[in-house]
């Protein structure tokens, strides 16, 4: 039976982690609202993008001299995985998920005697996957300054990756990331990128004939590491939705279990105090009765 | 022949511009070219320039580089990956943009020591960065 002190300072310290995870909610509220903005911005280019990349791919793509990004190397031995998940913990099974998702591909790949490079986006994921697959990571990309993300960090990661590919250190390229659905939902999903698989054109669009200017080829070219960067940069924005999501849903949780835990508490605690009280009564009367 | 057509400009990070115009002068990698309501389908890419729309509502001019256009008889899209209102473009800018142009010069020369393609295409960039530069002149 704890002391009446030991449960009042446990009340206490229930209180204020209650404080910190109300207060952490409401963060991520706030935040959440940014970020689905940025989401939402972003999405016409991104569509846009897809819906020319997949007229040019279906066009141009048949041919020998489609460009590698495009074409792939004619192998599939060699896979980099790029894990992104968020720069913090405190969001409930996010990051786990991704990594989950990324691990169980890895695995597959590495039964079916491929090789496995890892190239983790976000602190988080890293340490989870660190400790299984450490010897397969390549490289790692450092967000955690980063408080809005901006194009320039996806390009940057694009920059990275597509020298990686210059350099035939891969074949196949797949991004992990978590499709925000809604507060509580987010899909951990993984998306080739290189060679590109875009999406083939609707049935309206492809009725249209269209000029290039310079010829196909070379918008191909010109176009297909700007795709990388736009994929990369949406599930960027993917991810950080879905992070303050996650963590919203997660911290609302962590409030509400601490309240219970308050509750629970409080009534032991006034119980103990009851009988810490008719302890002492008895004590009196019974020393009364002696006299 | 319809009077005007409807035109987007589009960055990665947000829509900047979508409104009705009647003409828009496109900085175009082949040269610079002025779409008009009803012009044939067309997909092209940009170099770094100034892009001009006309229309009821006024002008306007944005600074555009990297990223492509898709015309076609009644609307007009542009995709750009770097996009701001010309007014709003200082000095700093267009330096930052030079700058990354010729450290990616430098870089490609690097890197192809053996095919001019590449080295060529990032000195045709820092010179197009380095000529709206003086173009502009803010």
């Amino acid at each position: 039976m704890p002391s009446l002190k030991d449960l009042k300072n446990r009340i206490e310290s229930v209180k204020s982690t209650r404080k910190i995870t109300k207060a952490m909610q409401m963060v991520a509220a706030a935040k959440l609202r940014r970020a689905q903005e940025s989401a939402e911005q972003a999405r016409p280019y991104t569509e846009r993008f897809n819906a020319v990349m997949g007229q040019l791919a279906a066009s141009a793509g048949g041919s020998d001299s489609a460009p590698r990004l495009l074409s792939g190397t004619g192998s599939d031995q060699v896979h980099l995985l790029v894990v992104m998940t968020a720069e913090r913990g405190l969001c409930g099974g996010f990051n786990g998920n991704i990594a989950k998702r990324a691990r169980a591909k890895a695995q597959e790949l590495l039964q079916a005697g491929k090789t496995v490079k890892i190239l983790t986006v976000g602190k988080k994921g890293r340490d989870q996957l660190k400790r299984d697959l450490a010897d397969k990571f390549v490289g790692h990309v450092d967000l955690s300054d980063v408080k809005r993300v901006a194009y320039s960090d996806a390009q940057g990661i694009a920059k990275d990756i597509l020298s990686r590919f210059d350099a035939g250190d891969f074949d196949v390229a797949t991004i992990f990331y978590s499709q925000f659905v809604n507060v509580v939902s987010q899909i951990p999903t993984a998306q080739q990128i290189i060679p590109a698989d875009f999406d083939a054109p609707e049935g309206d669009s492809g009725g249209t004939l269209y000029d290039y200017e310079p010829d196909e080829e070379a918008i191909l070219a010109d176009l297909l590491p700007r795709g990388v960067a736009t994929q990369i940069f949406a599930a960027l924005l993917e991810n950080g939705a879905g992070e303050q999501g996650a963590r919203m849903s997660a911290m609302d949780n962590a409030t509400r279990n601490a309240g219970e835990m308050i509750d629970k508490l409080t009534i032991q605690f006034n119980r103990s105090r009851q009988a810490v009280i008719t302890n002492e009564l008895i004590e009196i009367i019974s020393g009364a009765e002696a006299l | 022949m319809a009077d005007t057509m409807q035109f987007d400009l589009v960055s990665p990070e947000r829509s900047l511009a979508s409104l009705e115009v009647s003409s828009v002068q496109i900085p175009g990698a082949d040269g610079d070219m002025t779409a008009m309501p009803d012009h044939s389908p067309l997909i092209t890419t940009l170099r770094p320039g100034v892009l001009r729309i006309d229309g009821p509502s006024g002008q306007a001019e944005y600074l555009v580089s990297g990223g492509f256009a898709e015309i076609n008889a009644t609307s007009l899209s542009v995709l750009a990956e770097r996009a701001m209102p010309l007014n709003e473009v200082t000095r700093a800018h267009i330096d930052e943009m030079i700058e990354e142009a010729r450290a990616e010069h430098e870089a490609a020369k690097e890197t192809f020591k053996n095919e001019p393609g590449p080295v060529d295409d990032a000195a045709k960039l820092l010179a197009d960065m380095v000529a709206l530069g003086d173009h502009i002149n803010v």
